[in-house]
């Protein structure tokens, strides 16, 4: 009898056991293209696998990554960097500033966002990083927090040099890495920080939106991240699943060709603007009209968003008006004409991401209503910085990304310097911009730059060189089986670390 | 039978060459920059792309001329180097080994459960014609291989993995994660080899030497098994060649749905990339594994009616 019951209970224990041992499921849409940090670094940051210098907190500052603190020389232009004590590579190998170094003086030669930082020498100095500038550039630790610029150890590289095995120094290590679609992680035995509160992650990369929503409702899957719109509504009714949404910094606007006879007159760009039903597109589309971009970057992005600016909005009769002015006058068949030429052109843009095609006919259905003839035309995504350097772009519905670099400066800077950039502004120069913006690089002070941030926004919203359409959100979706989730709208760390099994 | 093979060989010989030289103009001659392309399959659409893009056009050398660099390229093919992936830097070989390995699980699956349902089904319905059994496979025939394979997909996933919470509704590595996909396929690929079987056992049973073998007094279960599997299998099997391409026009949707790491969503992803060296290895493998099948069923008809075949 006792016997049985021993049984039985060694039974029970070791199917608890079990479930124990069951990894934490991730399922997103991020596909590992390839391993190199440039290509899929942000997949190893974001499940905690690598670690940048640099990290950013809730608010979105700067804060202790690999390197727990930092400092710049009084003139600017020397950066010392403290790496953690007793950081250890996933290999059992130390974290040292020599391998810090090299890493970065191989990354600024890349074509990742570290390169447009003005960098003189990368040094190693006993257990410091010091980086060394031939101008002050404040907003330095921000760049450091991109995902081209993670630190892996010597034992990663192949014999010619190349990334071939992913050798970290975050909470977790690769267990299995089957690109592109699967991953295995478990805890790192040496890592110092708090244990991870689940032992074994499992990630999969499912591109379908509906077979993401499909395996959290069957509660296949944990954790999904980025859930179609339709589904969200669905999704937030099962009792099983907490949806969670968080508004992130990217935001989907018309990149107009300002040196094109049809918009180089800032009155036809602000008459499309005018033409603009985001509300409807919002509604539609998104299921949030809270996302309507009334100005280029969303409320999420501190000091980067201006409630007292005038907002962008619908207005049908100042958009006729301001056409009128700038000599468009309707032709015969109710398409506007200048000097005996149709307001036509193509609306060009791309599938990377599922709703820009369907915002792309609601745009042009809109503007037809005011006597604007545009043309939808689906390619791929590199058509249009393709077209934006052969300036035979007319029109693209981009979606643009503003936390590559943490701090908006990084993108402003190339987005909207004299000619512009792949996803910024094109055919369009303001001095008053780049000016604001070179200072800006150099300031560090949060009063100091804060006039100028507002100062730039306008000179944005009034120009219009990029025409804002919505903002974005993101929608995670989890299984109430796991606590501890944190929302970083950056993405730049999923802290899965801090993740458990609800008891 | 030995020439059949040589045959078959030679066939082969031409596939490579063919294929490598097909898939290499016709990359190249599609629209667009491939360097731009390349770098944003590299570092997706969030990059700088047309930064990256001269960094991909000199570690690649897309700026030499077109013939140089269709002569490195055929002389890599000749020398059986298959070479890397221009988007993912690994070698074409792994990729195909994960890749076509997912896609052959896949598909032998499904041709499996596919065998064991559609012409079993063929048989009852070919032996009463006219019959209950014939109607309703008929009926659900048309069904099954009237919906596209996304919907079917989908359709299985609610049933079986919403409804039901038997199977996960995606996922790769285990053969719970096979189940769904395996069964989109093989019902599409049943629905026909089921009326092939059937008509096969039909005109089978009309003969005049299943009528004298019935005459003779043998059981029907002898009847079967000795004079109609063997004649009918013939029809069924040849089909199955056919079937390869259903399968393989299947497994790209039905892999894109079920998130498999296989080949048809690798082929679709290095196409959009100008993934020159993926595509050839793809085209490739797929063009070789025709070729195999082409020969294994030549193999088994020949086995199953070895009379010698007059032109």
């Amino acid at each position: 009898m006792s016997s049985k019951w021993v049984a039985v209970a060694a039974a029970v224990l070791s199917m608890t056991g079990v479930a124990a041992a069951k990894p934490l499921k991730v399922v997103g849409p991020w596909e590992i293209a390839g391993i190199d940090p440039a290509q899929s670094g942000y997949v190893f940051s974001r499940m905690q696998v690598a670690e940048t210098l640099v990290s950013v907190d809730a608010e979105g500052k700067p804060s202790a990554g690999l390197a727990t603190a930092w400092s710049a020389s009084e003139d600017g232009l020397a950066w010392r960097f403290r790496l953690r004590e007793a950081a250890r590579f996933h290999d059992g190998s130390p974290v040292t500033a020599a391998i810090v170094a090299d890493t970065l003086r191989k990354v600024h030669g890349g074509a990742g966002v570290f390169s447009q930082v003005p960098v003189a020498s990368v040094e190693a100095d006993g257990n410091d990083v010091v980086i060394r500038l031939s101008k002050p550039f404040a907003a330095l630790p921000a760049y450091l927090v991109n995902f081209t610029t993670i630190i892996l150890a010597p034992s990663s590289l192949g014999p010619s040099g190349k990334v071939e095995r992913i050798v970290g120094s975050g909470p977790y290590r690769v267990k299995s890495l089957t690109p592109p679609l699967a991953m295995q992680l478990e805890a790192a035995p040496d890592w110092t920080g708090a244990k991870p509160g689940i032992d074994e992650v499992s990630y999969q990369a499912v591109g379908q939106g509906e077979t993401r929503a499909l395996m959290a409702e069957s509660g296949e899957a944990d954790l999904v991240f980025s859930m179609l719109p339709v589904s969200v509504e669905r999704l937030k009714r099962n009792p099983n699943l907490d949806v969670r949404i968080a508004t992130i910094p990217r935001t989907r606007l018309l990149k107009v060709n300002a040196a094109s006879p049809l918009f180089s007159d800032v009155r036809v760009r602000r008459a499309i603007s005018a033409a603009l039903d985001r509300e409807g597109i919002t509604r539609v589309i998104l299921r949030n009209t809270d996302l309507a971009a009334t100005q280029l970057f969303p409320k999420a992005l501190a000091g980067w968003n201006d409630p007292e600016l005038p907002l962008l909005k619908r207005d049908l009769a100042a958009a006729k008006a301001l056409l009128a002015e700038a000599g468009w006058t309707p032709g015969a068949d109710g398409i506007l004409q200048k000097d005996g030429k149709p307001f036509s052109f193509t609306l060009l843009t791309y599938a990377s991401w599922p709703e820009l095609p369907p915002i792309a006919t609601a745009i042009q259905a809109q503007l037809k209503q005011v006597g604007i003839d545009a043309k939808v035309s689906v390619g791929n995504s590199s058509e249009i910085p393709a077209r934006h350097k052969d300036g035979t772009l007319d029109m693209g519905l981009v979606s643009r990304l503003y936390s590559i670099v943490p701090d908006a400066i990084g993108t402003l800077r190339d987005d909207y310097k004299s000619g512009g950039s792949d996803w910024g502004a094109t055919g369009w120069a303001n001095d008053e911009l780049n000016a604001l913006v070179e200072t800006m690089a150099q300031t560090s002070e949060p009063a100091a730059r804060a006039p100028m941030q507002k100062r730039a926004i306008a000179i944005l919203q009034s120009e219009l060189p990029s025409i804002p359409v919505t903002w974005s959100e993101l929608a995670i979706v989890a299984n109430k089986r796991v606590t501890g989730l944190r929302i970083d709208p950056l993405e730049v760390n999923y802290s899965l670390a801090s993740i458990r099994w609800a008891q | 039978m030995k020439r059949l093979v040589l045959a078959r060989l030679l066939q082969a010989g031409l596939v490579v060459l063919v294929v490598g030289i097909l898939c290499f103009v016709l990359v190249r001659a599609l629209p667009g920059d491939p360097a731009m392309r390349i770098a944003a399959g590299r570092y997706g659409p969030d990059a700088n792309i047309t930064e990256a893009a001269e960094v991909v056009r000199r570690e690649l050398g897309l700026d030499q001329p077109a013939l140089v660099q269709l002569g490195a390229s055929m002389g890599q093919l000749a020398r059986l180097d298959l070479g890397h992936s221009v988007v993912t830097g690994v070698p074409i070989t792994r990729e195909l080994r994960i890749q076509l390995g997912a896609t052959l699980w896949l598909s032998g699956s499904a041709l499996v459960l596919s065998l064991l349902l559609g012409p079993p089904l063929g048989l009852l319905a070919g032996l009463r014609r006219g019959g209950w059994v014939d109607n309703a496979s008929l009926g659900g025939a048309i069904v099954l291989r009237s919906l596209p394979p996304f919907v079917l997909g989908l359709l299985l996933i609610l049933v079986f993995a919403m409804l039901l919470g038997l199977f996960p509704p995606a996922g790769y590595g285990t053969w719970r994660d096979l189940a769904l996909p395996a069964l989109t396929l093989a019902l599409g690929l049943a629905a026909v080899s089921s009326r092939v079987a059937r008509d096969a056992v039909a005109a089978v049973a009309r003969t005049p030497y299943l009528a004298f073998a019935r005459l003779k007094g043998l059981p029907e279960a002898v009847v079967v098994r000795r004079h109609v599997l063997r004649n009918a299998a013939i029809p069924v099997v040849s089909y199955l060649a056919l079937q390869a391409i259903y399968l393989i026009e299947g497994v790209v949707v039905v892999e894109t749905l079920f998130g498999i790491p296989g080949i048809g969503h690798a082929l679709v992803h290095a196409v959009i990339a100008r993934d020159v060296p993926m595509v050839q290895g793809t085209a490739l493998a797929m063009g070789l594994l025709f070729v195999v099948i082409a020969m294994a069923v030549d193999l088994a008809c020949h086995w199953l009616d070895p009379r010698p075949k007059r032109a």
